[in-house]
């Protein structure tokens, strides 16, 4: 006898010793596939959990931090996504976050851009590993609160943060800001650029990188608007800078793979126009890589990130906890120690609030960015729009 | 029947179906033309279907003539056994081995500071990347497809060389013919229907190819079909959704029209067979 055919006079065998008789089997088998249908509908898991917690208040100051930390507590996690540990100091505020109220945080995608963060907010709705807070640039942050991803909070040092750097609805907060720079490796590039001019130089072929492409990076995106300004355009007219990278496309130096920690620290990306507080971090972080950082003598232009909580977060309580960790003395001096600009710096350099030795550690060029110019939320808006219709057209063709 | 059924509706039928409906709406909910008009229109987009039909054209042609010529290689009589059946289980992984993994291994090895590059750069003292090379033009992307088409292209073929029975060659051989002449009349003729519908296929792989083709080139360097619909479903740019929708169905289109090329083809190469 064939196997199979063994096994099912075995199965009828016992079937028929059980006195179970077909009718009994289809009726227990129905009742456990409605039992497991029911048991697995996430409404049904998310309706208990949703009774056990009230909803978080807007504003922050109307809770007492006590009650936030005990509610994100027992919500138990916070989910975080694109926040690379050597970006601003994230790895030291994530531990310090998880070891003084106990935590624990996931850490998705580090190397995600900010349009990857948004889309996470929409692809994960519902599901308990979707973000619950977001930190993007100012173009995906409008682009965020147009599609409602956000939800609304004030934390309680919201008052300290300038104005030119929040949203008055609480929809988004400016947590840092950065002015955009050229880091380069010592040892592969011999003589060091100094301005976007010097990079189309021929002795920079497949050397120069930026964190990603203008369509989906706000780092990629602040290259775009250093190059305008170093080439006849302004923060209203960023075409000049679209040219330029096609310029330097064709002349071969700048090379379409993104910059992450492993390409700096393997050589892949030996130049790289970053953020100023990535390039510092860098400098720190790869020895052996011999990075340094120039801050272009012909385009300085600055912008800051935005914090937002999701709207459908699924820890909304840790969400804002974490809000208030990073706007609070701590969490801004810790985006200091990363060689980012705090948003409440003045505010903190007014309380003399800053430790000597975090200032002693700041590098002399990073003191010195001064002359960075900022854009407008207008001007981005319309930035974005130029980019995303030129940049495939003019860099795509091979 | 009835299984099968729900799974061509499922997995075939309705996906299709959602793509051509979609390329016709607009944003609103209405039906129009628009997104297809400017598909055509957009400069960057027609770019785009070229260098897609173009990489894939290479690759399948290219593919197709190697692995037609390995496949015949290791099957023949004069080959030990072990070789097909190694060579066929090494092409069983390469056909499938795509995506990101195969872009990462073609970058530690042919990046700007990959593996070879550096060698050939010790070796010989040539920077590839100074010459012109680099894996993200279409060069670089057809010699990473290639590596998975001439695989396929091997799977498929292989059981077709297996109908070229022995007793034809030996046969033609004692009525004098030559070799030329044999695959000419015979082989050639034999094999061709087969060898139409692997190259489409191997065209089919290549069009459709996303993940290789955006790690490679980081989704900017060389504009693709899949890339700029990825680019439309990610929420990158805010163009209209259903543009996404307009270019799966230019693919659909560029491929019935493979399909019309193929069709006659085939049917005038499988005359010898009534």
């Amino acid at each position: 006898m064939e196997d199979f055919q063994e096994q099912e006079y075995e199965f009828l065998r016992r079937l028929d010793e059980e006195r179970f008789g077909r009718s009994t089997l289809l009726k227990r088998g129905l009742a456990t596939a409605a039992g497991l249908t029911i048991i697995s509908l996430p409404e049904v898991a998310l309706a208990a959990r949703a009774k056990a917690l009230a909803d978080p208040p807007i504003r922050g100051t109307r809770q007492n931090l006590k009650a936030i930390v005990a509610a994100a507590r027992k919500e138990g996690r916070l989910n975080v996504i694109a926040l690379p540990p050597d970006w601003a100091n994230y790895g030291e505020i994530i531990s310090t976050f998880t070891k003084k109220y106990g935590i624990p945080i996931t850490s998705d995608n580090p190397n995600g851009s900010s349009a990857e963060e948004n889309q996470a907010v929409v692809s994960l709705k519902g599901d308990p590993r979707a973000p619950d807070v977001v930190d993007v640039s100012p173009t995906f942050a409008v682009a965020g609160t147009a599609s409602g991803l956000y939800a609304r909070y004030y934390v309680r040092n919201y008052a300290s943060v300038p104005r030119s750097m929040k949203d008055t609805r609480g929809l988004w907060t400016g947590d840092y800001y950065g002015s955009v720079t050229i880091g380069y490796n010592a040892n592969v590039v011999k003589t060091p650029p100094k301005s976007f001019a010097d990079l189309l130089k021929p002795i920079y072929k497949n050397q120069v990188a930026m964190n990603g492409s203008p369509l989906t990076s706000g780092s990629a995106q602040a290259g775009v608007f250093a190059a305008a300004l170093a080439n006849g355009g302004s923060l209203s007219n960023v075409g000049p800078g679209v040219d330029w990278f096609a310029k330097a496309r064709a002349a071969g130096n700048y090379i379409p793979v993104e910059t992450t920690p492993q390409t700096v620290a393997s050589g892949q990306t030996p130049i790289s126009i970053d953020w100023d507080y990535n390039n510092f971090a860098y400098v720190k972080e790869f020895p052996s890589a011999n990075w340094k950082v120039v801050i272009p003598s012909d385009g300085q232009y600055g912008a800051h990130y935005c914090q937002a909580v999701s709207a459908t977060a699924p820890h909304p309580w840790a969400a804002r906890l974490w809000q208030e960790f990073l706007f609070s003395d701590q969490g801004q001096i810790l985006y200091l120690k990363g060689f980012a600009h705090p948003a409440r710096f003045t505010d903190l350099v007014a309380r003399k609030a800053i430790p000597k030795s975090v200032t002693s550690a700041l590098p002399a060029a990073w003191l010195n960015s001064k002359g960075a110019k900022f854009a407008s939320l207008g001007q981005q808006a319309k930035a974005k729009v130029v980019i995303n219709t030129e940049w495939p057209a003019k860099l795509g063709k091979s | 029947m009835v299984p099968f059924f729900a799974y061509a509706a499922m997995f075939l039928i309705l996906p299709a179906a959602t793509v051509m409906i979609g390329a016709f709406q607009s944003a609103d909910g209405g039906y129009t033309l628009d997104n297809i008009t400017g598909i055509v229109k957009t400069e960057n987009i027609r770019d785009a279907y070229w260098e897609s039909i173009r990489i894939s054209l290479t690759t399948a042609l290219l593919g197709g003539l190697f692995g037609l010529m390995i496949a015949y290689a290791a099957i023949r009589k004069g080959t030990p056994n072990w070789v097909r059946s190694a060579y066929g289980t090494f092409s069983g992984v390469a056909a499938n081995f795509g995506g990101i993994p195969l872009a990462f291994a073609f970058i530690a090895t042919l990046g700007t500071i990959g593996i070879v590059t550096q060698l050939i750069q010790n070796v010989f003292g040539i920077n590839i990347y100074q010459h012109g090379f680099a894996i993200w033009s279409r060069r670089g992307v057809e010699l990473v497809y290639l590596y998975f088409q001439i695989p396929l292209m091997f799977l498929v073929i292989a059981p077709a060389i297996d109908g070229l029975r022995a007793e034809w060659s030996e046969a033609s051989a004692n009525l004098g013919a030559s070799r030329w002449q044999y695959w000419r009349h015979i082989g050639m003729p034999v094999l061709f229907p087969s060898i139409l519908g692997a190259v489409i296929l191997l065209f089919g792989n290549s069009f459709a190819a996303y993940a290789t083709a955006y790690s490679l080139t980081s989704g900017t360097a060389l504009p693709l079909v899949p890339i700029l619909i990825g680019n439309d479903l990610s929420g990158n740019v805010f163009s209209n959704p259903h543009e996404g929708h307009a270019l799966a169905f230019g693919m659909f289109v560029v491929l019935a029209a493979m399909m019309l090329f193929y069709i006659p083809l085939q049917r005038r190469a499988s005359r010898w067979a009534k």
